[in-house]
Parts: structure tokens; C-alpha cells; sequence
């Protein structure tokens, strides 16, 4: 679980490719983890998702070191990640049987 | 071994971190008469409920399983339970299962007493009164935390809770332990999603299926039910929250079982057959879920709390954390800990973790929790199977 104090991100696993934002984060802003920096290239509300990485679509999302879904989507590092762009894995294979 | 802490032996070798008396009803019918000894005694828990009567297999087992689970505690020093006298939950039976521990049980019913309710009220406030004497001879000792049961549990919770207190939760577990002591997670309808990861986590391959057909089961009887329970996860206020899938949110509340191996799944107010961490099987109704934990034998539970809960527990202290600043200042009065610094970006999970840690040993020492000083002290048990009655509910 790698933290920076005063961080506007917190990652909560090492091998996550996301961070959850601990305010709102507005377009533009720049945040600073650790030796990582990018840039927001959308809003992120205070709890929600930031790709640390590029994504690609049908690419795992991992937070807390596990995988959380698929992206359906291609994301790019410091956009937003939520519903229009991750589809729970499990889900999709209950469905599938 | 630098880490102790300081408790009462009961007479079977286990620990108590606290000494209490108990009056127990075995019945609904004897909850007044527990309630009036329990006032005129200071010192003495009362225990009443709805329950006892008219209950039939599983259900009967459940309800009396619980009930002796939570006299059983090692927080316990004694146990008068009353009945009525005509229940099928005697006080006879009750009293016979908490004997088990050799721990001073006495019991008696309502009906045998010259003088009624009255009379009975008047008896059991002389039993009560030596067994406070009693309790207060016994001094605490230095013991080893494998001595310890901890419960986990999160109530009212908010999308914060998984990214801030509960993975601290989740160190404190893992330290008791590597400590030789013993961790329980109940609240199995948030396990879901999470399955192939509390599958690797199992210690053997038979754990590892009874989880899968644990979880598997229970979808599958929502799905004849015609509930889709799926479907509805996350829940919108989640989503709002940023959570995006079901995955994402319960591994934010196992995340309070931190990363240590699965020893097992237990029944509801089962004690653990083995120290390290167990699985419970118990809906996630932080109430209910408290009342098992501290039936299956927990001396000490911590809860974590978003939007925010005052409640505790009769027979385990429960120490409780918040990570959102809004509730922290809303309630701060109900907490112990207050986790918001995390998110507001000041203090690091490890260090909170630290300092939660501090915070289970002062109150294994005897330092009282909120929810203790405020009287927070209520049960509920889970009644978890269907009733020869069901049918009636049917269209």
C-alpha cells in the first residue's frame, strides 16, 4: 500500500494501474505520487477513479492489488474511471456460466 | 514477548478483557424480571430478547447457540439465567451449555418461585449480588494475544470505508495473527465477487469449496426467489460514491480481513475451531453480525462506520473507526478513532494502523470504548432459517 502525505490520490496497492481521488480533482489539475506525475485530463469527484496508466480496452483494472473488471473501453492515463469505461469481470462470468 | 495484555482467566484457561456478570432471559417471557434484578444490582449486564419460544430446529439451534455463545465469552465471569418455566428454550438447557465453561452458572424459573414475579425478582437479586462480590476478587494478568479473538465488522459504510480505515483494520488483524491469535469475518453476503480470491486465500481445497458453494448457494436461492441480488450491486449511492463494480466494493470490505490465510468458514455464533482468521457465515447486519461475534467467543470487536453508527455490543467492547471527515465531525462523540485524516491526505494507513493498534490494547486493559461509557449494549439474533410457518407468506 504505497501513500504519499498530502496526496490528492491514494493508491492502495503497488500494482494497481488506478488511484481514488481524496478530493475533487478539476481537469488540468496536476497530482504527484510518489516518483509518478500526471495530469487530469478530466474531473475526478472526490472517491471516484483515475488510470494511472494507459488502459486498453479488455485490459484488467486492479485495485487493492486484485482485478475489480475489465476496461470496455481504451483509457488513458489521467482520465476518469467509472461506469462508461469498466464492466465488473465477475459479472460477466456469472453471465457466462 | 513485548506484546501483552492484561485479562482475566476464567476457569478453563481462557481470557476475558472484561469481567462481567449476566442475567439472561431463556425467554421473552422473562426479559421484564432479568431487567428489574438487572437494575437494582449495580454491576450486572442484562441479556433479554425476543426469542425462546415456539422457535424449531435450525432456528431453535440458532437462537440457543447465540445465547450460550455470549454467556460462554471469556468476558463473562458469571451467568444467572431465568425462564419462565413452560418455553422450549429452558433456562435448564441454557444454563447446562455455559456450564460447559465451568465458569459459576446459576438459573432458575419464574414459575417455580413462591410469590411470582415479585418473589423471582427478589431471588435473583440475591444470586446477582454475590456474584458481583465475587467478580470483583478477581484481578487481570499479563496474557499473550494469542489469547485473543478479534470480530471485524463495518456498519452504515460509505465509499471511504475501503480506502481508508478498513485496510487498517485489515493490519491489525493480520498482527494479532502473527501474534498466535485469531481473527473472524463475518457479513458473507459482501464476500461476493471477491470468490476466487478468498478461494486462493483458503488453506486447503476443501475450504476453498465450502466457500464456493457457500456463496454459490445463496445466489442461487435468491435467483428461485426471484430476487436479483446481482443486479442491484453496487447500488446506486455506491456508484455515486465511485464505486464501479461489485468486485471493486467488497474487496473494499474484506479488505478488514487483511491478507492472511483462511483458516474456515464457521456457522453464526460458532467458535473458531483453530486460531488465524475464519470466515463467519452472517448476512451484514452490523447488530446481528456483533451478537454472533461475540457469541462465537470474540473478547473485543472493531467496527468501521462511514455514514456513521452509535452501536455496540453487551459482552465484547467495540472499538469504532470512521474515514469520513463529515461523519467524524458530525459523531465524533461515538467514535474512538477518528480515521479521516487518511483521506484527508495527513495520515498514512500504516500510521493509523499503529495507532489503532494502541487503541485494542488500551481497551484489552480495560479502557472503556464509546459505545461502552454512552450504554450502547443492544442484541439481535439472526434468524436465519426458513420456519415451518414460511409457507403461510407464500401468495
Amino acid at each position: 500500500m504505497s501513500y504519499i502525505p498530502k496526496s490528492k490520490v491514494i493508491r492502495m496497492d503497488a500494482n494497481d494501474n488506478c488511484a481514488t481521488a481524496l478530493k475533487d480533482i478539476k481537469k488540468g489539475e496536476k497530482i504527484e505520487m510518489g516518483d509518478l506525475f500526471l495530469t487530469a485530463k478530466q474531473d475526478i469527484p472526490f472517491g471516484h477513479k483515475i488510470a494511472l496508466d494507459n488502459i486498453k480496452k479488455g485490459d484488467f483494472v486492479k485495485k487493492y492489488g486484485e482485478i475489480i473488471g475489465l476496461a470496455i473501453n481504451d483509457i488513458k492515463t489521467g482520465e476518469w474511471i467509472h461506469v462508461h469505461n469498466l464492466e465488473s469481470h465477475y459479472m460477466r462470468v456469472i453471465k457466462n456460466g | 514477548m513485548d506484546e501483552i495484555f492484561f485479562g482475566f482467566e476464567r476457569p478453563k484457561g481462557e481470557v476475558g478483557i472484561r469481567n462481567k456478570v449476566v442475567i439472561m432471559s431463556s425467554v421473552v417471557c422473562a426479559n421484564n424480571v432479568v431487567k428489574q434484578i438487572a437494575r437494582q444490582v449495580k454491576g450486572a449486564i442484562p441479556i433479554t430478547h425476543p426469542l425462546g419460544c415456539g422457535q424449531f430446529g435450525p432456528d431453535f439451534e440458532t437462537t440457543l447457540r447465540t445465547l450460550a455463545g455470549l454467556g460462554s465469552n471469556p468476558n463473562v465471569y458469571s451467568v444467572l439465567v431465568v425462564g419462565l418455566g413452560c418455553e422450549n428454550l429452558t433456562s435448564k438447557i441454557l444454563a447446562r451449555n455455559i456450564k460447559k465453561t465451568k465458569k459459576p452458572v446459576d438459573f432458575f424459573d419464574i414459575q417455580d418461585v413462591q410469590g411470582g414475579s415479585v418473589a423471582a425478582v427478589e431471588k435473583g437479586i440475591k444470586i446477582v449480588k454475590k456474584m458481583v462480590k465475587e467478580a470483583k476478587e478477581l484481578k487481570r494478568e499479563p496474557f499473550e494475544f494469542s489469547e485473543l479473538i478479534l470480530g471485524l465488522e463495518c456498519g452504515g459504510s460509505d465509499s471511504i470505508s475501503g480506502i481508508s480505515v478498513n485496510p487498517a483494520v485489515g493490519i491489525v488483524s493480520d498482527k494479532v495473527i502473527s501474534l498466535g491469535g485469531t481473527s473472524i469475518l463475518p457479513e458473507f453476503t459482501e464476500w461476493i465477487g471477491t470468490e476466487d480470491l478468498l478461494i486462493k486465500r483458503a488453506i486447503n481445497k476443501e475450504v476453498g469449496n465450502h466457500i464456493y458453494s457457500t456463496l454459490n448457494g445463496f445466489i442461487e436461492n435468491l435467483k428461485n426467489m426471484g430476487i436479483d441480488f446481482l443486479g442491484v450491486q453496487p447500488t446506486p449511492g455506491n456508484i455515486k460514491g465511485g464505486l464501479t463494480t461489485i468486485e471493486e466494493k467488497s474487496l473494499g470490505t474484506i479488505a478488514k480481513g487483511g491478507k492472511s490465510p483462511i483458516q474456515g468458514i464457521i456457522k453464526y455464533s460458532e467458535r473458531p475451531k483453530g486460531k488465524g482468521l475464519w470466515l463467519m457465515l452472517e448476512p451484514g447486519f452490523d447488530v446481528e453480525s456483533m451478537t454472533g461475534l461475540a457469541a462465537a467467543g470474540a473478547q473485543i470487536i472493531i467496527m468501521t462506520t462511514g455514514r456513521g453508527s452509535p452501536c455496540g455490543n453487551p459482552i465484547s467492547p467495540v472499538i469504532k473507526l470512521c474515514g469520513n471527515p463529515n461523519t467524524c465531525n458530525k459523531m465524533l462523540v461515538n467514535l474512538d478513532l477518528d480515521g479521516s485524516k487518511i483521506v484527508l491526505g495527513e495520515k498514512s494507513i500504516e500510521s493509523f494502523a499503529e495507532e489503532l493498534w494502541e487503541k485494542l490494547k488500551l481497551t484489552c486493559n480495560g479502557k472503556k470504548t464509546r459505545a461502552e461509557e454512552l450504554g450502547f449494549n443492544d442484541i439481535a439474533i439472526w434468524r436465519c432459517t426458513a420456519s415451518p410457518f414460511q409457507y403461510l407468506h407464500e401468495k
